[in-house]
């Protein structure tokens, strides 16, 4: 579906943020893009929908190569790629609808999106999905009214409102509580799995990354270094992508942490309602 | 408890951090300050004067006379207001797309430059030697004042609005360029929404400083209640002038008031 020839991206400072990625992603998989930060991870995903623009090799999205596009081509091209933010980067000002709506820009001409005169085709598209993330009954709320997991909801609604063939997921749980991510990510998962939608996920969550992902892309210094199943996922690749560390240290306290949280639960059950 | 730290501390000087510097610096400026009060040439009788006549002037606040040339006031009040109000719309209208063109993160190289140096030139030059070029070139009247105003809005409002559009959350700019909106979609959608209870809160603002700069332009021949000023002044009719004041005044502070109360509910 998704395909990375010898990728490339220096920044004008000299920074070399990717050398020589090449990388398929299949119809229907998740991938997870894991990495010490400043490996290139955001960089990449930028890449793909020309946010960055590359320096050299080729992205190919169901045959049509992005990087040569023009203006008016990249437009056609963007909306085919729906994209979810770290800090949701929902236009706060505006409605919880106008922004699952502004997923449709791409495709409505600048008078209609102007006037708010949407298709009725897109308005219901637009219900249904609000309706499928749980927020139905804030459609007509200001962005900025909801909570940090109701705006990233919002963030989905809005990339999926594009119709997209490929999501591209930037960071979606770094400013949410450890419960509210698992939501998130099990959302995420299910969605792309309803639509059989590719998706590239940047995280920096090891456990969250072997938990959720099919298969785990690892980037360090702007190169591959790993690319596999979770499961292959070994102590001796971790300190590949990252640099010598205690990784068993690590993942013991993510265990506290999640026993922790099956505790909190627990004691959040006993209170009467 | 060991003693060994230091329990004083004093911020170190910043700027000059050689103490003799600093003394250089302090004697020159007295010297300097001395020198200058010296040098002022005051001439006693005229003060004397001075303060006579400004007593008049106090006294004509005190009896202020509306009555006798109201009818100067009011129709000198009408073409300041209509002033004030068609300047700011007009200026409002044409300082949108040179602010949207001066702000870097929208617009290529060439544009931005065009734009920021039309506000240069606006801000550059003051109201009232705005209005002396174009009293010259129009002739006398309210006319010249409109167009004074309307320059002198277009700067204020464009180097504005051009510096709120680059200090934007860009994320959310990025956002919906990533949906693939045109450019337009995304002023619309990203941009607006972010910047406008500003600007609106901005045209209000300028709107009483149009109104406030009508009175002073009036007097250098642009028309309006300051050329009814200038008139009452120069024919020693103080009464009228203090009446003419605190008309000023009173539609100043309503302005004033009007519009922080209209800012707070926008908000």
């Amino acid at each position: 579906m998704l395909e990375l020839k010898s990728l490339s991206k220096t920044y004008r400072t000299g920074d070399a943020a990717l050398t020589g990625v090449s990388l398929q992603v299949p119809k229907g998989q998740i991938i997870g893009l894991i990495g010490p930060s400043g490996a290139g991870k955001s960089t990449l995903i930028r890449c793909v929908n020309r946010l960055v623009e590359p320096s050299s090799g080729e992205i190919l999205l169901g045959g049509d190569n992005l990087v040569t596009l023009g203006r008016r081509d990249l437009r056609t091209q963007r909306r085919r790629i729906g994209m979810i933010f770290q800090e949701y980067s929902l236009v706060e000002r505006l409605t919880v609808m106008e922004n699952v709506l502004s997923g449709r820009l791409g495709y409505v001409p600048f008078w209609r999106s102007f006037l708010r005169r949407f298709d009725a085709v897109d308005i219901q598209r637009a219900y249904q999905l609000l309706d499928r993330v749980g927020l139905l009954d804030h459609a007509n709320k200001r962005a900025d009214a909801l909570s940090g997991g109701q705006r990233q909801r919002v963030g989905i609604a809005r990339a999926l409102a594009q119709n997209p063939e490929l999501l591209l997921v930037d960071e979606p749980t770094a400013s949410l509580d450890p419960k509210t991510i698992r939501q998130i990510m099990r959302l995420l998962t299910e969605i792309c799995a309803e639509r059989n939608l590719p998706a590239i996920v940047n995280i920096h969550d090891v456990p969250l990354a072997r938990q959720f992902m099919q298969r785990i892309v690892g980037l360090r210094a702007g190169q591959v270094v790993f690319d596999d199943a979770p499961a292959a996922l070994s102590e001796d690749a971790l300190t590949r992508i990252y640099g010598a560390e205690d990784w068993d240290a690590m993942r013991k306290s993510d265990t506290e942490e999640d026993e922790s949280e099956s505790d909190t639960r627990r004691d959040l059950s006993e209170i009467p309602a | 408890m060991s003693s060994q730290y230091p329990t004083t501390w004093r911020r170190p000087p910043q700027v000059l951090t050689d103490r003799r510097w600093r003394i250089a610096l302090q004697v020159g400026l007295l010297i300097y300050l001395v020198l200058a009060f010296g040098s002022i040439d005051v001439n006693w009788q005229r003060v004397s004067e001075g303060l006579e006549r400004g007593q008049r002037f106090v006294m004509g606040f005190l009896q202020p006379d509306f009555m006798s040339r109201w009818r100067d006031i009011s129709q000198g009040l009408i073409e300041s207001l209509t002033m004030t109000l068609t300047s700011s719309v007009v200026g409002v209208m044409i300082s949108v797309p040179i602010g949207i063109g001066a702000a870097r993160n929208l617009v290529p190289r060439p544009v931005y430059l065009v734009c920021r140096s039309i506000v240069a030139v606006s801000r550059s030059l003051q109201e009232v030697i705005v209005a002396i070029f174009l009293v010259a070139m129009f002739g006398f009247g309210p006319f010249a004042g409109f167009l004074t105003l309307t320059f002198a809005t277009i700067g204020f409002i464009a180097k504005l609005l051009a510096d709120d559009i680059e200090e934007i959350d860009e994320t959310q700019a990025e956002a919906i360029r990533a949906t693939g909106a045109s450019w337009f979609q995304l002023l619309n959608y990203a941009i607006q929404p972010q910047v406008m209870p500003r600007l609106v809160g901005l045209s209000l603002y300028r709107l009483d400083i149009n109104f406030r700069e009508s009175a002073v332009i009036g007097i250098v021949g642009a028309g309006g209640i300051g050329a009814t000023l200038n008139t009452a002044i120069d024919r020693y009719e103080y009464d009228s002038a203090g009446a003419i004041l605190l008309i000023v005044i009173a539609i100043v502070m309503v302005a004033e008031y009007s519009s922080s109360y209209l800012r707070k509910f926008l908000q």
